[in-house]
């Protein structure tokens, strides 16, 4: 056995304190496989070690939720016996370094997540988030990824139905790919990860286990370098088809009652999967690492312990059940191996993980200390700095306004994302009621006349300016974006992407914008259910934005009554509800016409959240929706008011006359200006809802009409719908028609 | 009517078409699974979407030397109907039951959009819902759409009017924009698009409802 040194012990990314605390947990030295076992389970992506004191302060209750944070994916109950399962998760370090497979397997480990519960995956959706256009790795970036996500999800047979895309220099050597994942299981029939009862066998299903992706889970936590390429290997390679049939095969012997307990082989494969089954049962494992199915020869404990091999799954089975369970496994051409024995725990109540590999025992590990005894860092942190609001009148108005409209809609991030979308499959299963490209895609539950919707969001510069602010704007964004399909925001998966946690202002990010989720989860009933942390998002020292991405999940009961965000037809009358003050510190108008990159303090503060009025003004647009009065609903977020009409203009092929309303402020700070707690609606029935508004003090302004081909606004300003939605539907092809996109 | 969906390892729109099926029908309609031999009890055999043995090798060459494809043959040599809808046309290609094969979009991209089709022609049990020359809108969601044929088969295909469905604005670089074919006798029909999917006007759209609505009448 090879003696550990301290090189040893650096190389699998423990510090010399946590070596100390695996010397006294063993009470000896441990051999490589052990240590392994150790680096993987301490290593940040799967000890939360930084992030787990602040994640706790976040709300996780409501009497819908069945399931908060801590098992696979969260669960909230949506009426009828029927509950809801998602989860979003980042594969970020991978993406980058090979793009295709990277993005791949974050989609085919975050279904797994899902179906691991018991529950059908029936929508996809994903945020990314790339360097600048300009950047000569971007292109070849954004092909990689989204064939990855749509190679995964389209084979799998599950919708991908919306996201987001943004690109910004601060990723430039570290994309993000966040992967969302929701699923539809019976109430009744859910399935954890807790193994229990003695002498119940451990079996393995699924693919293989090769060399691959050993190490990742270490990889993710730490930050980039140069050398990054060189990790290659440490990437995993997807096989979606063999997922397909874990899916089929998992979700038929669910039907039956022999499973116990399962868990899928996430990060850290069979270590991860084992002890978290151990641990949350209590139990002791003993396991034939011999019995494992290998991809390839003469692996040993270390490697078969530390694979993150894709598509397999552990389950503990009820005695006698090995024979059915095998062929349903059979049928669907998959592995199934027995390869372990749940134990007694020892006197001290500790359970153990035993190994044999070749007839030796290879390790013998105390499970509790282990998976609940990982290091808790209280890190430094120091709070980022206020920065001034920038009055309407401080930001230099455009040459023209229509033309900032057309600038704005055809630049890089206000542009279409048909391009993206197009290359999955969004209708596949039956159930898409509203397509990629409107505030939130709607989702029926099959066979039914409920549906969920589902949209993910965040504004990291928003965060990054201020990070309590942001983290309420991106939770009330993702409320809004569902409120204006009719849905009622329900719960939250959360996504932290963040730099270095080492360092103090990286720190003071996350601190911050744990705290404003905290804050609009609390305000809006809506709380956390499950999330990912990310940390180490660095190359050579410098951090992305930071980048907490929000998954929101919301109920539609009768789908027949939500909205889109097109016109709902000619001559309707435009009403604008909540107010606008004009604010445009931070917005894309300061970024993509003024040129600022939002980085510095004269860029100032973000728009502030009023929780108070998010909820009064969601509350009222969705009381309008199901009463069936509106005939679209778009929420106004990045681009302001102008920005949201031509994108209703744009889906409907209907322009609008809209009266100057600006009053005392700028035109283009009426326009552009990003208030929050707004969403646009068109009625044929104008005064009624505006009485109604009025009644219940929600801020409502009429200000125009749909009809014809032009977007106008006052008597000077005109752009025709066809010319925005040409600026609009060709950034993207033309961005990635250049031939380094391959 | 009886109708049935063949089941391969990992088709993945069996029940959109089981779904639309049952619509029209009215009846249950059976899942098949690829392993089983006998089909003799079914007016209506669909083969369905998705991605059967991963696409691996080729799209759609590993199903079609399935267990089941020896009864489908039968199925269809006794003047059954049979429909296959993307990976389903592209297993019949595959089988020999249909002309032409299906290549890698012109683009190389999956592409998953509405477009617009020409009925070809309305004389089938598939498409007598249909009036010629009517343009109707169905979603495409394939990477591997792009129909080929040589010369010859092209010229006696056209020549027999085999063609089902073309493209008004051809998505994935098809020969003459052909979205989907008939045998020669015209009861198999293969086409890239899926009807399926546009039965439901909740989810956009209807133009799918009057083949499904015609196969039911038809075969009743």
């Amino acid at each position: 056995m090879s003696k550990i040194t301290p090189e040893i012990v650096a190389e699998h990314g423990l510090s010399k304190e946590e070596y100390q605390l695996v010397l006294q947990i063993m009470g000896r030295e441990p051999n490589i496989t052990e240590l392994g076992i150790f680096s993987v389970m301490w290593s940040e992506h799967c000890s939360y070690k930084s992030s787990k004191k602040w994640l706790k302060t976040l709300p996780t209750e409501a009497p819908w939720v069945i399931c908060g944070p801590g098992e696979n994916a969260g669960i909230i109950d949506i009426g009828d016996g029927d509950a809801a399962i998602f989860k979003m998760e980042s594969h970020n370090h991978p993406s980058y370094i090979e793009p295709y497979q990277g993005a791949a397997t974050g989609v085919g480990g975050i279904m797994r997540d899902v179906f691991t519960m018991g529950a059908r995956p029936i929508a996809n959706l994903n945020a990314l988030r790339f360097g600048r256009p300009e950047h000569p790795k971007t292109r070849h970036l954004v092909h990689g990824v989204v064939e990855g996500i749509g190679g995964y999800g389209n084979c799998m047979g599950v919708p991908t139905v919306g996201g987001e895309c943004e690109f910004n220099k601060s990723y430039d050597g570290n994309i993000l790919v966040n992967a969302m994942t929701v699923g539809l299981a019976k109430a009744n029939n859910i399935f954890y990860c807790a193994a229990a009862g003695i002498g119940n066998p451990v079996v393995y299903v699924g693919s293989k286990t090769g060399r691959d992706g050993i190490h990742g889970a270490t990889m993710a936590s730490t930050e980039f370098t140069e050398d990054s390429e060189e990790k290659r290997p440490t990437v995993q390679v997807g096989d979606p088809f063999t997922e397909k049939l874990l899916l089929e095969a998992c979700l038929e012997l669910m039907q039956t009652d022999a499973i116990v307990a399962i868990q899928d082989m996430g990060a850290a494969g069979l270590t991860s999967s084992s002890f978290e089954m151990a641990s949350s049962g209590g139990v002791g494992i003993d396991m034939n690492l011999d019995n494992v199915p290998q991809r390839e020869q003469n692996m040993t404990a270390y490697e078969m312990m530390l694979s993150e091999s894709q598509e397999r799954m552990l389950m503990v089975l009820k005695p006698g059940k090995e024979d059915m369970a095998r062929a349903i496994f059979e049928k669907w051409e998959l592995d199934f191996a027995v390869i372990g024995t749940l134990t007694e725990p020892d006197a001290d109540g500790n359970g153990h993980m035993v190994l044999y590999h070749k007839g030796e025992k290879v390790a013998d590990l105390p499970i509790n200390p282990l998976a609940h005894a990982s290091p808790e860092y209280d890190r430094p942190w120091v709070p980022t700095p206020k920065r001034e609001t920038l009055s309407p009148e401080s930001v230099a108005a455009p040459t023209s306004i229509m033309g900032a409209l057309k600038t704005m809609c055809g630049g890089a991030n206000g542009s279409s994302r048909r391009w993206i979308w197009e290359q999955y499959d969004h209708m596949v299963m039956g159930d898409t009621v509203q397509r990629p490209g409107g505030d939130a895609a709607v989702v029926r539950v099959h066979g039914t006349q409920k549906a969920l919707a589902m949209t993910s969001d965040v504004t990291p510069r928003y965060v990054f300016a201020d990070p309590v602010m942001g983290g309420r704007q991106a939770v009330a964004e993702t409320w809004r974006n569902l409120t204006a399909t009719g849905a009622r925001p329900l719960a939250i998966t959360d996504n932290m992407n963040f730099g270095n946690p080492q360092r103090p202002e990286i720190m003071g990010q996350f601190v911050g914008a744990v705290e404003g989720i905290a804050d609009a989860c609390r305000a809006l009933d809506y709380p956390v259910v499950s999330g990912n942390v990310s940390l180490y998002n660095e190359t050579n020292g410098t951090g992305i934005l930071p980048t907490p991405t929000i998954g929101g999940v919301g109920l539609i009961d009768d789908v027949s009554k939500t909205v889109g965000i097109g016109f709902g037809g000619v001559g309707q009358a435009i009403i604008i509800i909540g107010e606008t003050h004009g604010h445009l510190g931070q917005s894309q108008y300061l970024m993509e016409i003024i040129g600022r990159d939002g980085l510095a303090m004269e860029d100032g503060a973000p728009p502030p959240v009023d929780l108070a009025l998010e909820r009064k003004n969601g509350d009222f647009v969705r009381g309008e929706i199901i009463s069936g009065t509106i005939s679209a609903c778009h929420d106004v977020s990045d681009g302001g008011i102008l920005v949201a009409l031509a994108e209703m203009a744009m889906t409907a092929n209907i322009g609008a006359k809209i009266e100057d309303v600006s009053g005392q402020l700028p035109l283009h700070a009426w326009g552009f200006g990003e208030d929050q707690a707004r969403y646009i609606i068109t009625t044929s029935n104008p005064e009624d809802v505006l009485e109604r508004a009025e009644k219940s003090g929600v801020w409502a302004t009429l200000v125009g009409t749909t009809g014809s081909g032009e977007l106008t606004i006052g008597d000077e300003h005109s752009i025709s719908v066809a010319e925005l939605k040409n600026a609009h539907e060709s950034w993207m092809p033309d961005f990635m028609s250049h031939p380094e996109a391959h | 009517m009886k109708a049935c969906v063949i089941v391969f390892p990992a088709s993945n729109c069996d029940r959109d078409m089981q779904v639309a099926l049952e619509r029209s029908t009215g009846k249950k309609v059976d899942m098949v699974w690829h392993r089983e031999s006998d089909l003799s009890g079914y007016d209506l055999v669909a083969v369905p979407g998705g991605f059967s043995y991963g696409d691996y090798l080729r799209c759609g060459a590993m199903a079609a030397r399935s267990p089941i494809m020896g009864a489908i043959k039968k199925h269809a040599d006794r003047g059954g109907l049979l429909l296959g809808v993307c990976n389903g046309f592209q297993i019949l290609t595959e089988a020999g039951l249909l002309p032409g094969v299906l290549m890698r979009n012109a683009n190389l991209k999956f592409v998953c959009r509405d477009v617009e089709l020409t009925v070809e022609r309305n004389d089938t049990a598939f498409a007598s819902g249909y009036t010629k020359g009517q343009k109707i809108r169905i979603p495409v969601a394939h990477h591997d759409g792009n129909y080929f044929t040589d010369d010859e088969t092209l010229k006696r295909i056209e020549g027999n009017g085999q063609v089902a469905f073309r493209y008004v604005d051809n998505p994935n670089g098809s020969l003459n924009s052909i979205a989907g074919v008939y045998n020669e006798r015209g009861n198999v029909l293969g086409l890239m698009p899926h009807p399926e999917r546009l039965v439901d006007a909740q989810l956009g759209g209807t133009d799918g409802l009057p083949m499904f609505d015609a196969l039911a009448k038809g075969a009743a």
